[in-house]
């Protein structure tokens, strides 16, 4: 397929403008005016509109097939949603910042803030921020919060370092590391979480936070998580929840019971919205007690009249992270869907993203090794390692998929699992989908027997076969004019 | 004839007159696949032995490097900044990263000669 600057032509246009009849205004100055063109292509509307058609046809969605990209929960977000952000789209977002502007927004501030009192409801918490505007934004504002509580208690310069199982995402360490403190990674035990006896050799009181995402990458719970966060607190060190692996623990676990001070959420996981090209995403960050005074502001907050208020009257505020009002349609989307599920809905959508997930990888047991053989939650990880012999790699049994109409799983990801592949159907996925997709993954594995060249082939069926991804990562080029 | 040494992180550290080259086993090189970008550490810096010297990334994962001895970094392999798949062809000759004034040869006891090495990789 040709770039829209391949097809243009010098000269052509979508809309040919009349000639001017009116006198001119003055010229721009010399120097605000470009030296040479924009470099725009030059199409018709007819190219133009067949372009995006055509390159549209080609996207890959959930709203197209089945995506079980494991750890990002790729669940189908209901059409009704998307209503539900455009009944906000004609309020102006920054009318509440104007003298007495609050009054003419009780609607979209009420909003907000109660879905911060959901949020926090359900993860355990006293008081979230709608402010992040990702996931990771999200935990960038909670690390900032650990480190100013450490810094109010004058405990800035013991506090160093931030504790992190080797299971752990990567933007995890990255956040902690980009706030000043040093990482420790923890292995993980034969039982599929982190070591515990190796965690309490690394537990100092120079340790300002442990974080943690429970169930892990690996899908599994940690049964020793309330052990860990008395361990944590002993020293002083707080217990921050990435919340990821939200979606598996519903109204069945709130991470503050089980001892964790700050977490953020993904809406755009957990809660019903698009994720990434599909829309922005979102990551509030709630916390315990202890920590609000230094929560982001302005916060939203609900005075004697029941009337909804901008408030930044707390000296220890970590600051603005964002605009008030974070990225607003995805919360609409997601107060929405926790309002449309309401309490045993939530409960529902985890227990059935759990017992499909634990229905693949019973499944596909025989075929694939699972390396944490137990019942797993909202994911299961197998590894390619039998289809290694038989020199299959992982990535060949993704590309597979994509010819059989299936977004890959995550593949090399734990790498704590060699050659994982890492599964999450979701709650939305019907037995019949998950048994399709099994069935070519069966394929797959047997075709790494018999016919391991075709696996290495494909896919045969995309507009570029195999890409790559050594000359992509080592010549990187995203320069389309060059 | 340098003696080399190797970490259970995969590092090796050749050493001679008090030198240690630095880098990763092809073991390593091997189980990271095609090598896209190293991040070599500035000259000049001190590091501990064990603590993070540089990262690497490949198609499949980024990784940080530890040093396998304490000291100062007197040298780095530039051609490394164009040509990262030389740690790919030769994880443990051209592939250096860079050398180390060894602070005090008595850590080497903490890592493992090339038959231990060998030993440790058939563990994994």
């Amino acid at each position: 397929m040709q770039l829209i600057y391949e097809k243009s032509i010098p000269g052509r246009r979508g809309v040919k403008l009349p000639a001017s009849d009116v006198p001119s205004a003055a010229a721009l100055p010399a120097h605000l005016l470009r030296a040479e063109t924009a470099g725009l292509a030059e199409v018709s509307e007819l190219d133009l509109v067949r372009h995006f058609t055509n390159l549209s046809r080609r996207n890959f969605s959930v709203d197209t097939n089945f995506y079980p990209l494991g750890s990002c929960t790729m669940k189908y977000n209901a059409k009704v949603l998307e209503n539900s952000a455009a009944l906000f789209a004609p309020f102006h977002p920054m009318t509440a910042l104007l003298p007495g502007g609050e009054e003419f927004c009780q609607g979209t501030l009420g909003m907000l803030h109660d879905l911060g009192l959901l949020l926090a409801d359900i993860t355990g918490m006293d008081e979230v921020t709608t402010q992040p505007l990702a996931g990771a934004h999200g935990e960038m504002t909670g690390i900032l919060l650990v480190a100013a509580y450490h810094a109010a208690r004058g405990n800035k310069a013991k506090k160093k370092y931030v504790v992190v199982p080797d299971s752990s995402h990567g933007t995890n360490p990255a956040s902690a590391a980009i706030a000043g403190y040093e990482i420790i990674t923890v292995p993980t035990a034969p039982y599929g979480d982190m070591d515990l006896e190796l965690f309490k050799k690394a537990m100092t009181d120079e340790v300002a936070a442990v974080m943690m995402t429970c169930p892990n990458t690996l899908g599994l719970f940690n049964p020793h998580i309330k052990e860990i966060s008395d361990i944590a607190h002993s020293h002083d060190a707080l217990m921050y929840y990435d919340g990821a692996n939200l979606n598996a623990i519903m109204g069945k676990v709130k991470p503050g019971d089980v001892g964790f001070d700050v977490i953020h959420v993904n809406l755009h996981k957990t809660f019903g919205t698009p994720h990434g090209g599909g829309g922005p995403g979102s990551g509030p960050v709630g916390v315990k007690k202890a920590l609000i005074p230094f929560l982001p502001q302005p916060r939203i907050i609900k005075d004697g009249q029941g009337l909804f208020q901008l408030e930044s009257k707390r000296p220890g505020s970590i600051g603005r992270t964002a605009n008030f009002f974070g990225n607003f349609g995805v919360m609409a989307k997601a107060y929405a869907y926790i309002i449309m599920l309401g309490r045993e809905g939530l409960v529902r959508a985890s227990e059935q993203a759990v017992l499909n997930a634990n229905y693949i990888k019973e499944r596909l047991k025989p075929y694939y090794d699972l390396p944490y053989d137990m019942t797993c939650m909202h994911e299961c990880v197998f590894s390619a390692s039998k289809q290694l012999a038989h020199g299959v790699h992982a990535i060949d049994i993704a590309k597979f998929l994509i010819d059989r109409g299936y977004h890959p799983p995550t593949v090399y990801f734990p790498m704590i699992v060699k050659e994982a592949i890492m599964i999450e159907p979701t709650e939305t996925e019907s037995k019949g989908t998950m048994d399709a997709f099994i069935e070519v993954m069966i394929e797959a594995a047997q075709m790494a027997e018999t016919n391991p060249q075709a696996l290495h082939d494909a896919p045969l069926t995309m507009p570029i076969s195999r890409l790559d991804e050594t000359k992509a990562a080592r010549e990187q080029n995203v320069c389309c004019m060059a | 004839m340098a003696e080399i040494y190797f970490s259970k992180e995969h590092e090796w550290v050749k050493v001679k007159e008090g030198i240690g080259a630095v880098g990763i086993s092809e073991h390593a090189a091997h189980e990271l696949g095609d090598i896209t970008f190293v991040e070599l550490p500035a000259m000049g810096k001190t590091v501990k032995q064990f603590d993070i010297l540089a990262a690497i990334e490949s198609v499949k994962a980024a990784s940080d490097i530890y040093a396998p001895v304490s000291g100062k970094v007197i040298k780095v392999n530039e051609a490394l900044d164009t040509a990262p798949e030389i740690v790919n062809e030769s994880a443990e000759d051209a592939g250096w990263m860079a050398w180390i004034e060894i602070a005090d040869e008595a850590e080497l006891k903490n890592l493992m000669t090339k038959e231990q090495y060998d030993a440790y990789l058939k563990t994994l």
